[in-house]
């Protein structure tokens, strides 16, 4: 009995403290990962799919409350006008959530582009999501007013062959975007006009 | 039997050297060699989990209980690779994404609960040190010279420099999967070769 006392004290003093030391260890880096994601990540994401935009959308950016979520939009200005709104949502993908950034104009209710941002699928199979350039550029002038789904789902997009859960989890951040955009158009068509 | 401390780190570069002679930890040398700053890096981040973990299991060698070794083996493993991670987060963030899932996995990295198990629960803690250390530059090596075979063939390119110019059409199968598998049987086939007696 002693010594059964023992192996579980043992292996709770290991968890405790190592899960101590992770928090400190976390808390320690949470600022300066942030400020990455938001530099190799976000930053980059943001400038491509918005690219010709005459303002700099990681300085025009607003925030909104959406249900319990609070979401970052950034403003793209082209010709003069805040014609058009970034902004990021999540699909569950084949290692993960994947990050999917996606502008929509606020006219035409096109999305004007997408960008993956962050994502866990498997390098150099699932990780095509990030640079296949046919599969990126078909959610370009997909209008957002109806669900945005993969063939195989009764869509209209093709998915990476090989990669077709990493695929999907972009198609369902595509579509919780255009969801997200629908409950929110006036309420951001009033932050961009303020 | 009793090798002295820089025996201990030179077996890691040559007699047992991952993953071609201690044939271990193949999940990440498939997947991670595709271009010589992922192996580096890879091999960097297990480098520091090796030491880090075979001298903690080195210094608690006497408390941790025999039948829950294992487990306590895990938890120090999976803190310094966590610790890994979120240090690769913030000091080194395009590392972090083209490796991504193969950060958490150094936890199932069997070279790392390997040489736990086998060297640094029996020993002190100086040679612990010394083997985590030789076995793990052992193994940057070999990630970083399979990765060089199959960067310049299959990308034309060393460390993301072009070598050849534009008119180089790339083997691209070697960055591929099968390239790996096919790329690190022949370096085994090499070293068996070599260290035939």
């Amino acid at each position: 009995m002693r010594n059964l006392l023992r192996l579980f004290i043992t292996v709770a003093v290991f968890s405790a403290v190592a899960g101590g030391l992770l928090t400190a260890v976390q808390k320690g880096t949470k600022e300066r990962i942030e400020y990455q994601q938001l530099l190799f990540v976000k930053g980059p994401a943001i400038l491509r799919i918005l690219e010709g935009c005459s303002n700099d959308p990681l300085v025009d950016r607003f925030k909104l409350q959406d249900g319990d979520v609070e979401r970052s939009f950034f403003i793209g200005k082209f010709d003069g006008k805040p014609s058009t709104v970034a902004f990021e949502t999540y699909g569950g993908g084949f290692g993960g959530d994947i990050g999917v950034m996606v502008a929509v104009n606020l006219e035409t209710d096109q999305i004007v582009g997408i960008g993956v941002t962050t994502h866990s699928e498997t390098p150099g199979i699932g990780s095509r999501i990030m640079t296949d350039r046919a599969f990126i550029s078909q959610f370009k002038d997909v209008t957002i007013d109806k669900p945005i789904k993969l063939k195989s789902d009764g869509g209209q997009l093709d998915a990476i062959s090989g990669a077709s859960v990493s695929s999907k989890g972009v198609a369902l951040a595509v579509d919780a975007a255009g969801q997200v955009y629908r409950r929110l158009k006036s309420e951001i068509i009033k932050m961009v006009q303020a | 039997m009793a090798k002295t401390v820089v025996q201990e780190f030179t077996k890691g570069l040559w007699a047992e050297i991952p993953p071609f002679r201690l044939v271990l930890g193949l999940c990440p040398t498939l997947a991670v060699t595709k271009a010589v700053d992922g192996g580096i890096g890879m091999g960097i981040a297990t480098t520091f989990v090796l030491v880090c973990s075979n001298v903690l299991v080195s210094i608690l060698r006497n408390v941790i209980p025999k039948q829950v070794r294992i487990a306590c083996f895990i938890v120090v493993i999976a803190t310094f690779v966590t610790v890994v991670e979120l240090l690769m987060q913030a000091f080194a963030y395009p590392l972090f994404l083209q490796l991504g899932i193969f950060i958490p996995l150094i936890v199932v990295n069997c070279i790392v609960l390997g040489r736990a198990e086998a060297f640094a629960s029996k020993n002190k803690i100086i040679p612990s040190l010394a083997d985590g250390l030789g076995i793990g530059i052992g193994f940057t090596l070999s990630l970083t010279t399979l990765a060089t075979i199959r960067e310049i063939l299959g990308n034309g390119s060393f460390y993301n420099i072009s070598l050849f110019g534009p008119s180089f059409e790339p083997f691209t199968f070697m960055i591929e999967a099968p390239g790996a598998f096919i790329c690190l049987g022949l370096m085994l086939g090499i070293m068996n070769m070599l260290g035939k007696k």
